[in-house]
């Protein structure tokens, strides 16, 4: 079947089986943050956005897509680059395969928020799993972001 | 490993039905939880199509489509303000965000797994499903029969004045809850994750520590790998107590 779609701001057709997930797909076209992690819909890895929304493309059709938005870690390099390097100045990021689905998924956070409390952080990245970290450092980094840039939400 | 061999975006509920009336086509829903089952999918079905995603609100009733997401059910400022924040709380650890974004109302509700959340903390309201070709039932009757191939179109919850409250035992937030438990002030106890099928059991009054052995002595559990029986019923009756304490005040 063919789907007609926007990745990252370009749009794309392709023919797909009915039964690709759209991580196969978005992969297919060069996408490679996007990560196979659990396959049983709880790591957040494979976390990109869907006419904005965080969702997870190992449990969405490529065919449900179609006509849709999507955008990945590849579409946002501007918008990352702002708060990674806080992640990374606190060792969060150990092995690097959870980092994609994070940023994916904080991008989706501040845009929903711009100044979310701690607990508002870890309630929105609970659905992102890290088997390295054990989470702080990637609560710091974005902690630090925040109050860089003037968060009112300290600890 | 699931697989599909042909997909169909439904354009109207009697394509969906008769598609559906075949053993090896399936309505997909979000697709969170089929997608871990070793289906062999002749022709999944998507509602995405039909308009089913909103959640509407009245003055006296909320419509929600059986293709809203979980996360629309967590952030609906008019839900959450008629269930006095107790659907909030009831699907706020359901995963991850991005999992909620996916996982549909339609598919929560008739799965009836007994897992389920949702299913317990609409159980306590005043509500009734509408199924296609079945009409309008009673959700508690709904979650007691037997599953068919009817479609699960929209969530009705009436707006009777009343006070809800939601307690769950998780062994860590985002995993399968250990039990669930609503209650409101329609009188209404229900009890998830037993690991049966959500149940009501009904009550009066508000001498909170009769209703809680009452309930801990009258719901049925059992044992699965998150908890034995006599955990669950001990459960029973300490989140029983929380959430009538959450309605009435200590």
């Amino acid at each position: 079947m063919e789907i007609k779609l926007i990745l990252n701001g370009k749009a794309v057709t392709d023919h797909i089986e009915a039964d690709t997930l759209l991580l196969d797909f978005v992969r297919a076209h060069g996408c490679y943050s996007v990560k196979r992690g659990c396959e049983t819909s709880n790591c957040g890895l494979c976390t990109v956005l869907m006419d904005g929304k965080p969702v997870l493309s190992c449990s969405t059709l490529a065919a449900r897509a179609d006509g849709h938005e999507i955008t990945t870690l590849e579409g946002l390099q501007e918008e990352a680059a702002d708060f990674v390097g806080f992640i990374a100045d606190q060792g969060a990021e150990q092995c690097g395969f959870c980092n994609p689905g994070f940023v994916m998924n904080t991008i989706a956070l501040l845009r929903e928020n711009p100044d979310p409390t701690d607990d508002e952080i870890r309630q929105f990245l609970a659905g992102n799993l890290c088997r390295c970290s054990g989470y702080e450092g990637q609560l710091r980094g974005i902690r630090n972001y925040l109050d860089q840039r003037g968060g009112r939400h300290g600890i | 490993m699931m697989t599909i061999k042909n997909y169909v975006r439904a354009q109207s509920l009697e394509e969906a039905y008769t598609l559906n009336q075949s053993r090896r086509n399936k309505i997909i829903g979000g697709m969170v939880w089929m997608k871990m089952t070793s289906l062999n999918i002749n022709t999944a079905i998507d509602l995405c199509d039909l308009g089913l995603d909103t959640i509407e609100e009245t003055d006296t009733a909320f419509s929600i489509g059986c293709m809203a997401t979980l996360r629309q059910l967590e952030t609906h400022e008019g839900l959450n303000a008629y269930t006095c924040g107790a659907m909030k709380k009831a699907v706020q650890d359901i995963v991850g965000v991005q999992f909620r974004n996916c996982a549909t109302v339609g598919g929560s509700v008739y799965g009836r797994f007994g897992f389920s959340d949702v299913l317990t903390v609409l159980l306590a309201m005043d509500c009734s499903v509408e199924l296609y070709k079945g009409g309008i039932i009673p959700l508690e009757k709904f979650a007691a029969m037997m599953k068919d191939n009817d479609i699960l179109v929209r969530i009705h919850i009436q707006k009777t004045p009343a006070r809800f409250s939601y307690e769950a035992m998780r062994a860590q937030r985002t995993d399968f809850p250990v039990l669930t438990v609503a209650a409101s002030t329609l009188g209404k106890l229900a009890v998830g994750a037993r690991p049966m099928r959500a149940m009501v059991m009904p009550f009066s009054g508000d001498d909170i520590d009769t209703i809680a052995e009452q309930a801990a002595n009258t719901i049925p559990t059992a044992k699965n790998l998150r908890g034995s029986k006599e955990y669950r019923t001990h459960l029973v009756k300490v989140l029983t107590k929380r959430a009538l304490e959450g309605l009435y005040g200590n």
